[in-house]
């Protein structure tokens, strides 16, 4: 009976004391995908074969970093408002995160794309050519290196107001070019990448129910594990600048 | 026809035939991994790093908590 203890004890501290019942969701909701993504049904699709369970994990990175990046807009948001600094730390950790999302979903996209789309009787160097032209890649691309740019614009300012005035303002202009470089302009050329006609993933008429059933717990597992990481860093920036700053 | 409109109807069929696309429809699936269980070894694989990584994010947690707990 020592486990169930533990757990009686890992509730009592953390999960009624610091109101972080949502961490112990996040655990729940990732084990579930996980073992669910793995073990539960399926449709059987040619070409996708197995690889459609890829949707858990793949897809849940861009939701994350798009969740992310609005939490960091509202930050940036709120931190033009009242000139708080400690929301200009807010909008520069979620961005960071959101950024890391963004990356792992692309680099998952492109294990998973270089077995489904490339062409096999082509010259590998032909189907390159042919990945290279997706407008998909090309607008994921776009929005993380404006993302990039932010980072690097924040940190060649010295001057602290000035660096979160200027950044909050660049934040907003990256967290609006999203909109055409990964919703509009992938949906208006042909592309390889599913979901081109509507919300991929999303819509209900295009996911079977049985992926449904794994795919927004997955969604919401994944997002609250970037806010957790989130959260720690921010945690650990504020007590940085604490010991920096005799307040 | 091309492969972009091919994919579309690839990932439309099992609306139009729910049950045929479950059946497996002649598309190859991990039939065999899930027959003989191996399966359950990548499934086991995968949950011990996700423990692994948020073990250490609690451990974190607690950390900081202390941390803050000692500015005050």
């Amino acid at each position: 009976m020592a486990f169930p203890l533990f757990l009686l004890r890992f509730k009592r501290r953390d999960f009624s004391m610091n109101k972080s019942w949502w961490k112990v969701l996040t655990v729940a909701l990732l084990l579930y995908a996980c073992i669910g993504g793995f073990l539960l049904p399926v449709p059987a699709l040619p070409a996708l074969q197995e690889t459609i369970r890829n949707l858990y994990f793949h897809v849940c990175m861009w939701f994350g970093m798009m969740i992310l990046f609005t939490i960091s807009l509202v930050h940036s948001i709120r931190y033009l408002r009242t000139f708080d600094l400690k929301y200009d730390i807010y909008a520069r950790q979620y961005a960071i995160v959101g950024i890391l999302f963004g990356v792992l979903g692309y680099a998952t996209g492109i294990i998973w794309m270089s077995y489904t789309w490339a062409d096999p009787n082509n010259p590998a160097f032909e189907s390159f050519g042919a990945l290279a032209r997706e407008p998909k890649l090309i607008g994921a691309a776009i929005a993380l290196l404006i993302y990039f740019a932010y980072l690097v614009l924040r940190d060649s300012i010295g001057d602290l107001d000035k660096k979160a005035r200027i950044s909050a303002v660049y934040n907003i202009f990256a967290y609006a070019m999203l909109f055409p470089s990964i919703w509009i302009l992938p949906r208006l050329l042909p592309s390889l990448h599913p979901g081109g006609e509507g919300n991929p993933a999303l819509n209900f008429s295009d996911i079977d129910a049985d992926m449904r059933m794994v795919f927004y717990p997955a969604v919401l597992g994944w997002t609250l594990l970037g806010v957790w990481i989130t959260t720690l860093s921010i945690r650990i920036r504020l007590l940085q600048e604490k010991k920096m700053l005799p307040i | 026809m091309n492969l972009r409109k091919l994919l579309t109807l690839l990932l439309l069929l099992p609306l139009a035939h729910p049950a045929l696309a479950k059946d497996g429809d002649g598309v190859e699936m991990a039939d065999l991994m899930r027959s003989n269980g191996r399966i359950y070894v990548v499934v086991a694989v995968v949950v011990l790093i996700l423990i692994g990584l948020i073990l250490y994010l609690v451990r974190l947690d607690r950390k900081l908590r202390r941390l803050e707990k000692g500015e005050r």
